[in-house]
């Protein structure tokens, strides 16, 4: 297939435009990364994902795919040859996909709060949801993983590229407030697979090093200070 | 095979409605098991501990929550009457749009009903900008899956029997003529389905709950004037 017949619209440092990429890695789809500028909107991605105006987009032969799961779930649809993204049993399939959405839902916006709190004890606070989360995610861990490496056995699959993707910016939340978010000693699962989940063939070149993401945090927290106060 | 199924939920809840009707058009048995969400049962708890929510769909002993993962594995396990689209790009439009409904369409219509005032203005424009979409979804299609009635009708089912109960509880139109002619003739097509029609929520019911439900946050807006 040719390159340019796959396109991805998106950002390094977005957890959820690195989704689509480790998808297309796994299954060796070559594609068109077309990187946004900071702070603007292309009209292709305007155009592409008219609804939301957000990254990711995945073009493929012309047609736009929006929302970084629903992306994942179609690359392992669309390239059926390559190793699978999604278990074969409908049971692990459901699974994958309930705890999938508790990292967006639940997760994520969670451990954004961390830097957005105000004051220690409101910091304090959402740390500890932060822990109560992981714990959760650190049993989950257990079960689907049933003693293997990743959430989706011998290989990475949905629910790993899902909370793996997070890990970039994790690790610059514990940077930024002086954290241990994700603990050997209380998550010792999660913490070994994060290592394996980072060294994967499919992740190396698309998780971007802790350093390169803080000096991006810092940009981000500043320009978010100087805009607008929102309505 | 032995097959065990239960579905728990409460009269109205909108996602497990959308269970039920999943389970009704692929005619697979189930039993409903009715709860108290002021007094939630043990078994609840133990099957969803995350979020404490219905519905929950137990398989065999096997519990899963959130609407949405429930359907895709409905369709996965049985696979008789197809509720979802044959092809990828099909199905990830409608995976889209059921998400934009439970994250944008869904809030934004409730916080019409809810919100008085400004607040209340503010919220119908938010609405309609939403709503907008569901229109043209619409356009030369009876249902938003198609001919037939599928998982993103399923998915959007509260438009159909909760919009009008608020506009008649807070006097005002949401859906008009005007602006959606597809999506109310969608609702009067999706409300005579025979089998949605066999598991409909009472409307003078849905009324009542929804006024007491409206009271409860009144004096919150009273406070915060």
């Amino acid at each position: 297939m040719a390159k340019s017949e796959v396109k991805l619209l998106g950002a390094w440092p977005s957890p959820f435009v690195m989704r689509p990429r480790i998808a297309l890695n796994i299954k060796a789809v070559e594609y068109d990364f077309l990187e946004e500028t900071f702070g603007s909107k292309s009209q292709l991605l305007l155009q592409s994902n008219p609804v939301h105006k957000k990254i990711p987009v995945l073009i493929h032969a012309d047609k736009p795919i929006c929302e970084s799961l629903i992306i994942v779930q179609y690359i392992d649809e669309v390239w059926t040859s390559a190793p699978s993204i999604l278990p074969s049993d409908p049971y692990d399939r459901a699974i994958q996909r309930f705890w999938a959405a508790y990292v967006d839902d639940k997760f994520f916006p969670t451990m954004r709060g961390i830097s957005a709190a105000q004051g220690e004890e409101a910091k304090k606070a959402v740390v500890e949801q932060v822990a109560e989360a992981l714990a959760l995610l650190e049993e989950a861990f257990g079960k689907c993983s049933k003693g293997k490496a990743f959430f989706g056995g011998d290989r990475i699959g949905l629910l790993d590229i899902a909370f793996g993707s997070m890990l970039g910016w994790l690790r610059v939340t514990e940077k930024t407030n002086g954290l241990k978010l994700l603990d050997e000693a209380k998550t010792p699962g999660l913490a070994k697979w994060a290592d394996r989940f980072c060294a994967d063939a499919a992740v190396k070149g698309v998780m971007p090093e802790t350093e390169k993401l803080a000096e991006f945090s810092k940009v981000l927290m500043a320009k978010m200070r100087g805009a607008p106060p929102p309505k | 095979m032995g097959e065990e199924v239960k579905v728990f939920r409460t009269w109205s809840s909108p996602f497990a409605f959308r269970v039920v009707w999943a389970l009704q058009f692929k005619g697979v048995p189930y039993e409903n098991i009715y709860e108290d969400l002021s007094e939630k049962s043990s078994l609840l708890l133990h099957y969803n501990p995350i979020h404490k929510k219905v519905p929950v769909l137990v398989h065999n002993g096997k519990p899963l929550a959130e609407s949405l993962v429930i359907l895709e594995y409905i369709e996965e396990t049985w696979k008789q009457t197809p509720l979802f689209p044959e092809d990828p790009y099909e199905r990830a439009t409608a995976r889209f749009w059921a998400r934009f409904g439970d994250d944008q369409v869904l809030p934004s219509v409730f916080g019409v009903f809810i919100k008085q005032g400004k607040e209340r203005e503010e919220a119908i424009v938010t609405a309609h900008g939403n709503l907008k979409y569901l229109e043209e979804e619409l356009r030369g299609k009876k249902f938003f899956s198609g001919e037939k009635i599928g998982f993103l009708d399923l998915a959007f089912g509260w438009v159909a029997n909760l919009v009008s109960v608020f506009e008649e509880i807070q006097g005002l139109t949401l859906i008009d003529h005007e602006k959606y002619p597809l999506l109310l003739a969608w609702i009067q097509n999706f409300m005579d389905d025979p089998i949605i029609k066999e598991s409909w929520p009472p409307r003078d019911k849905l009324i009542t709950k929804y006024q007491a439900l409206l009271g409860s946050f009144i004096p919150k807006e009273a406070a915060e004037k």
